[in-house]
């Protein structure tokens, strides 16, 4: 029993570890090709029309969290044989 | 790497990092976590205003993400967090107003710091005797034979005589919460939503600190639903503070976003968490939150640093 549950938690362990390195290519990634193309047009933003850029930065954190929620989620039920928790 | 709205310096691993490390305390206690995220952007020099409302940005991020895993999980009751949200926001605003109140009396800084000094510690204080006493409630009838699940949703709390003596108000429009198993006021949740908003006001960050116990003893939620909720109830009231803060240019979206690369994982980690743990076990984990909030406000009193 004892030796099950061991098995489990290294299995779960070793699963998250690659998780996190999938997840860091994929957010390095991300930060080189969304984030310096956004950037400019953000400022100008900021700048010029803030009420509009209140807007977009709501759409942008909401946008981002749902799909990374379906990234990690996803790379979890691809690393752990289906199942996400 | 510099951030050009914020016009900062600040390296994109240390914001993953503090991300990451505030989404498994919202994703586990459904607290936003401004009290780490706040001083921890202090900490590499960015502008007070800067860190209030980036962090209330980063905060709806983190919400969204350990929101949905709770969900999933079955633990965010939907019309008791839209309810709640209405109030918050009127609460938030009822709390600004106080402290533009108190800044014209020129007491500001003493007040508030004073109040939440009480409030964290009482938090603490009681959440530690009710948790510790329903733990050993439990432990004694097990060992009598009389076993419950012990990583059961359906929670149980040495403060419950309380919670149905409130419940007995009943004030029409009473509303059935079928998700959380309860029947109970519509006045008594907007009552609980309004003084955790107006504590967020106050206080500044989400209040999540006073909410979630507030949902548990008074409202009689179970702790896994609390969570997931507050998180839900979060997304919305944070999404309205973001707005009013962009708006007044104190956020900086960029690191927000970056931020949230960390916090999507550390969220999830922490929502799936709570499923390895008794209602509780969770309350009593909760306990040093508010002390490290009340520990940060001590520290500013007596240096005059605001962290």
């Amino acid at each position: 029993m004892a030796n099950t549950r061991k098995t489990q938690v290294q299995r779960t362990l070793r699963a998250f570890a690659i998780e996190l390195v999938i997840y860091a290519g994929l957010v390095i990634g991300y930060f080189f090709a969304v984030l310096h193309l956004l950037g400019g047009w953000l400022v100008q933003l900021e700048t010029q029309h803030i009420r509009v850029y209140a807007l977009v930065a709501i759409v942008l954190i909401i946008g981002q969290a749902v799909v990374l929620e379906a990234v990690t989620t996803g790379l979890m039920r691809l690393l752990r044989g289906g199942r996400s928790e | 790497m510099y951030f050009p709205i914020s016009h900062s310096h600040i390296s994109p691993i240390y914001l993953v990092i503090i991300g990451f490390l505030i989404g498994v305390l919202g994703g586990f206690f459904g607290v936003g976590g401004s009290f780490i995220a706040g001083p921890a952007l202090r900490a590499v020099g960015m502008d007070w205003n800067f860190a209030v409302g980036t962090d209330l940005a980063h905060i709806v991020g983190k919400s969204v993400v350990a929101a949905k895993r709770h969900r999933a999980l079955g633990n965010v009751d939907l019309r008791l967090g839209l309810i709640m949200a209405i109030a918050t926001i009127a609460g938030a605003e009822g709390g600004a107003q106080l402290i533009e109140m108190l800044k014209r009396r020129g007491n500001v800084n003493y007040v508030v710091s004073m109040v939440s000094i009480i409030i964290y510690v009482s938090i603490s204080a009681f959440m530690i005797w009710e948790s510790w006493k329903t733990l050993r409630t439990a432990k004694r009838r097990n060992a009598g034979g009389k076993s419950s699940a012990p990583h059961s949703k359906a929670d149980e709390s040495a403060f419950m005589h309380v919670t149905k003596a409130i419940h007995s108000w009943r004030v029409p429009p009473m509303i059935e919460l079928p998700e959380s198993g309860v029947t109970i006021s519509l006045w008594l949740i907007f009552l609980v939503a309004f003084i955790g908003g107006l504590f967020s006001g106050f206080l500044g960050g989400g209040a999540g600190y006073i909410r979630m116990p507030s949902m548990v003893y008074v409202l009689g939620i179970p702790t896994h639903l609390a969570v997931g909720t507050d998180l839900f109830e979060i997304i919305i009231s944070a999404s309205y503070g973001t707005f009013t803060h962009a708006v007044k240019g104190n956020v900086d979206i960029l690191i927000a976003l970056v931020m949230n690369t960390g916090a999507a994982v550390g969220a999830q980690l922490g929502a799936i968490s709570t499923q390895y743990f008794a209602g509780p076990k969770i309350r009593l984990a909760f306990v040093p939150l508010p002390l490290i909030g009340a520990a940060i406000v001590i520290y500013t009193l007596l240096t005059g640093h605001k962290l």
